[in-house]
């Protein structure tokens, strides 16, 4: 780390501590009830006790699961499309046209939809979670495969490729900067999405991951343990998009000095 | 030495924007074996269109295009093409890996082979030091370097090279130039090169076909005895009639 980097986060260190002493602070002095906003020092206790328990990353695995298989399956049919649009202009139009009326539409939206079709289960939210996922990935892909160079795809014909012998050793690599920004953003998204659609399990009374922990606890007036479930959403957020994407980042774009247009 | 490639007769035309766009008009040549055949003229006359239709990445209109008395209909590992741009190497893989890759997806060698040959022809360019580097580690120079150690360890019918120095500094330029030669002595590999600079046709050139262009059809093809050597007699007598034949 630069010596300014260094500083900028003991800076926000400094700055979260500041946070945390204010919260604790007024709570305490404020004789805030602990129903309503339960002190700083409560939340992290009641956070370590359901990490030690296994409640917290039970739930978190859980709705970790469903998101990675919806994101998969999005991706999966965000790639057929991409490669349709790349080499069709059919195709190409279809996805342009379902992209600018889907991706306006918050997936969350579609919930009670998901419901009617699939009933209160897992596909329910997968179903939620491809569609938050499949728009940002087409864009993206799609951006990715149109920006290749020309040169780029010319050297894979000479090599004698075509088809999807030239997809998958052309264009997809060349893509992938923007097919990585696409799954950051799908994941932003996806990541939302679950937490959200499992409070609908929490209303429908269901049993579901971290959404429906928070929701349940709510419920219970477990506020302590509310405020442990959002902290794991942020926390494993940050986890995913500074350590993960950071990582893959490193050893892929970076490395080919590859990057995006954005 | 046999005819390697024909072209006869050969118009390209493509749609615009404002209607058909006839880039090469009835033109024709032959590459002979072992032969190293520039294709000159200013810009916009048709040159790099005839390489890459040669290369099989345009469609001809009219006439005939064979390589070896068989019909060019697609691109093919047996005509590689060193391009201008820089962009050419794959920017994901290693130096060793780009040269590698073509090998064992075109040429389907056996890994430890297509290593060896890799290996090989890198050090022909003399760049066996950056195998393990990626391209945008490499200067221009190097690059181009890299893609004519990867069109030469493929082992093709015939090179096409299209303007490759032409985005090097002056000093660079003239050196890849020298190499190239050498890199030719070694292997007799037939070649086929695009330029629009008088002093490289004239110093790489067997033979030289000068374009005219609006659309682009032969104006003559010289033969060039300087081939080889730079600033004698010969090859400033052969820069002069290129020169008057430019200037008709």
């Amino acid at each position: 780390m630069t010596r300014a980097a260094t500083r900028t986060a003991l800076r926000k260190a400094a700055i979260l501590a500041a946070l945390l002493a204010a919260w604790e602070a007024w709570t305490r002095l404020g004789e805030v009830s602990p129903l309503l906003f339960p002190p700083a020092s409560t939340v992290l206790a009641a956070f370590g006790r359901s990490l030690a328990n296994g409640e917290v990353p039970g739930y978190a695995a859980q709705s970790l699961q469903v998101l990675l298989t919806g994101m998969a399956l999005g991706s999966a049919l965000a790639l057929v499309l991409t490669t349709l649009a790349v080499s069709t202009r059919l195709g190409a139009e279809f996805l342009e046209t379902l992209t600018s009326m889907f991706n306006p539409l918050p997936a969350i939206a579609l919930m009670p939809l998901s419901l009617l079709w699939f009933g209160l289960g897992v596909q329910s939210l997968i179903f939620v979670i491809v569609h938050s996922v499949l728009w940002p990935m087409s864009l993206n892909t799609y951006t990715g495969f149109v920006t290749v160079p020309p040169t780029l795809r010319r050297v894979g014909q000479n090599f004698g490729l075509s088809g999807w012998r030239l997809v998958q050793g052309i264009l997809l690599p060349a893509a992938f900067p923007y097919i990585l920004s696409g799954l950051k953003i799908g994941w932003a998204f996806a990541w939302r999405t679950i937490i959200a659609a499992e409070m609908v399990f929490g209303v429908a009374g269901s049993q579901g991951g971290l959404g429906w922990f928070i929701y349940q606890n709510r419920f219970e007036m477990n506020t302590d343990l509310v405020f442990a479930g959002l902290l794991t959403v942020i926390l494993i957020g940050l986890l995913v998009e500074n350590l993960i994407f950071r990582w893959i980042e490193r050893r892929t774009v970076q490395r080919w000095g590859m990057s995006a247009g954005h | 030495m046999g005819e390697l490639l024909g072209v006869r007769d050969v118009t390209i035309a493509y749609p615009t924007e404002h209607g058909t766009f006839t880039a090469v008009e009835g033109v024709s040549f032959a590459v002979a074996e072992g032969e190293k055949f520039v294709l000159l003229g200013p810009s916009g006359c048709g040159k790099s269109t005839l390489l890459k239709a040669v290369a099989g990445f345009m469609p001809i209109a009219a006439g005939a295009m064979e390589l070896e008395g068989r019909r060019i209909a697609r691109p093919g590992p047996d005509r590689v093409v060193v391009f201008q741009e820089f962009d050419q190497l794959l920017p994901w893989k290693t130096v060793l890996a780009n040269v590698v890759y073509p090998l064992r997806v075109a040429r389907g060698l056996p890994a430890p082979r297509a290593r060896e040959t890799a290996e090989r022809f890198l050090a022909m360019v003399g760049l066996d030091r950056f195998a393990a580097s990626y391209p945008h580690q490499l200067s221009g120079g190097m690059k181009q370097r890299v893609a004519i150690a990867r069109s030469l360890a493929l082992d093709p019918r015939m090179l096409l090279m299209d303007e490759p120095f032409a985005s090097l500094d002056a000093l660079t330029r003239r050196k890849m130039q020298e190499e190239l030669l050498a890199i030719w002595e070694a292997t007799r590999k037939t070649l086929l090169f695009v330029t629009h600079s008088i002093d490289e046709a004239v110093l790489l050139g067997d033979r030289i076909l000068v374009l005219s262009p609006g659309p682009g059809r032969v104006r003559r093809i010289l033969d060039n005895p300087a081939a080889g050597a730079r600033g004698t007699e010969a090859a400033l007598a052969v820069q002069r009639e290129v020169q008057t034949v430019l200037g008709q």
